[in-house]
């Protein structure tokens, strides 16, 4: 429909919003009064020093910490009360790759994939393995595999995912080269088709332009009380 | 909404299945998950007669309890790796932020957990049995308390694993937090062993187990749903 088409391409529908973000952990103050706005359509870059709390704003934004102060919400509903909804549009890959070593690389893609609603026949899921270079590797063992294997079986998900809001952890640890570009170009698909992508990374992204990408810096010295919008 | 929303929704059944499978999967390419708890009973077990004697009598009359504190404690053992792989591999996390209740996810593994440790205690128990003279009365109870109340042990341990498997030495809390709920289930088994020995109907103290089955089956799953989240938080 041309009527939701233009909703997502002026950037005005406000996908994930956060108002008053206070995190505390270990009785140090990490962000306090934090409020952000991402839009349709917007790649979020998340920056600051190691322990600036870039894990615990990823965490609090996917709903799975609580903030001390503040509340995130969803399309404008609070996740707390659209849980179902918000974690159907929601694709989070956290520090840990989510990969179970006893299970082949085929099998940890299709479990996850089926756990959030995408069930694909085998030949289907060697197309995205293939994808993440990862021919050649579909019945090994993940506890063959490396570590930046394991991330890329987990962040082999991004090619099948429908959720809308992408967080991502460090989403190029340990990721060659080539899979950082393949990455990049996706997320340019995704923000091209109205979702949005909310990611750390201490590199540059470097195929997109600087004016496009949000950039949020998490550094207790330097903001108090700023909006991101 | 006027928004077109994604809806990929899996019945519960699918849901269900799914992560059994996937639990039980992985407890096969592990086998030392299984043979490791059943060993421990089995040991356990026979160490009991070496300790006390061969007399029939006492061993008979003491059967039962030895059967059931080693079933316990079996379990306790296997309890560890119902969340923990799971927590420290990161899958933990995705199944929380996954679209389904989080009870239905907990369930499966629970089950699968019972089927992995609980399914093979109670194929061995009869064995194990005969070791120790139990009365030939009390088999049929033996049986009967051990199917009903070894899902009592994985549902109650579960609740204590979820709130322990962000610690990194859980280990011993888990055995304190988990034990004394352990304790009701073991007095109404034995009970009903040492009821059926003397040939007396033992359905009163089966109805209670079956009550805290059920009681288990239906509100363990929420109260490890919070547990986890607090764990993950």
């Amino acid at each position: 429909m041309p009527a939701t088409n233009t909703n997502y391409m002026n950037k005005q529908s406000i996908l994930l919003s956060a108002t008053e973000l206070t995190c505390i952990r270990e009785d140090r103050l990490l962000f306090d009064q934090l409020n952000i706005k991402i839009n349709a359509g917007d790649i979020v870059q998340i920056e600051g020093p190691n322990g600036s709390g870039k894990t615990s704003l990823l965490r609090i934004l996917a709903g799975l910490s609580q903030p001390y102060e503040g509340e995130v919400f969803f399309n404008k509903i609070a996740i707390t009360n659209c849980r179902e909804e918000f974690h159907q549009n929601l694709l989070y890959l956290g520090h840990l790759a989510g990969v179970k070593n006893e299970m082949s690389a085929q099998e940890n893609l299709n479990f996850n994939l089926a756990l959030h609603g995408i069930n694909d026949n085998i030949i289907d899921i060697e197309t995205i393995l293939a994808q993440v270079n990862l021919t050649g590797f579909e019945d090994s063992l993940a506890s063959h595999l490396s570590a930046g294997q394991h991330r890329k079986i987990s962040l082999a998900r991004l090619y099948k995912s429908k959720a809308k809001v992408w967080i991502l952890d460090e989403p190029f640890t340990a990721i060659d080269k080539q899979g950082v570009h393949a990455l990049e170009q996706l997320f340019k698909a995704h923000i091209a088709q109205g979702g949005c992508v909310i990611l750390t990374t201490h590199q540059d992204l470097l195929t997109f332009a600087p004016q496009q990408v949000k950039k949020i810096t998490l550094d207790y010295a330097l903001d108090y009380g700023l909006d991101y919008e | 909404m006027n928004k077109p929303m994604l809806t990929t929704h899996l019945s519960y059944r699918t849901v269900f299945s799914l992560v059994l499978k996937r639990d039980l999967t992985i407890a096969m390419r592990h086998k030392d998950d299984i043979i490791n708890p059943l060993l421990f009973f089995v040991i356990v077990v026979t160490l009991f007669p070496l300790g006390i004697g061969p007399e029939a009598q006492i061993l008979s009359r003491i059967a039962p309890g030895i059967i059931w504190v080693a079933a316990l404690l079996a379990t306790l053992l296997s309890l560890d790796r119902l969340f923990k792989s799971d927590h420290s591999d990161g899958s933990l996390e995705q199944m929380l932020l996954s679209p389904h209740p989080v009870f239905i996810l907990v369930l499966a593994k629970i089950v699968a957990h019972w089927l992995i440790t609980g399914l093979p205690l109670i194929l061995i128990a009869p064995l194990l049995a005969v070791l120790l003279h139990l009365n030939e009365q009390s088999y049929g109870a033996l049986m009967l308390t051990l199917l009903l109340g070894t899902p009592v042990l994985s549902l109650l341990g579960a609740i204590g694993v979820a709130l322990t498997v962000g610690i990194k030495k859980g280990g011993v809390l888990l055995s304190l937090l988990v034990l004394p709920l352990y304790i009701p289930v073991l007095i109404f088994a034995t009970s009903a062993i040492d009821t059926a020995a003397l040939g007396l109907p033992y359905n009163g103290q089966l109805a209670i187990i079956a009550a805290l089955f059920f009681g288990s089956l239906t509100l363990a799953p929420f109260a490890v749903g919070a547990a986890l989240k607090v764990s993950t938080n």
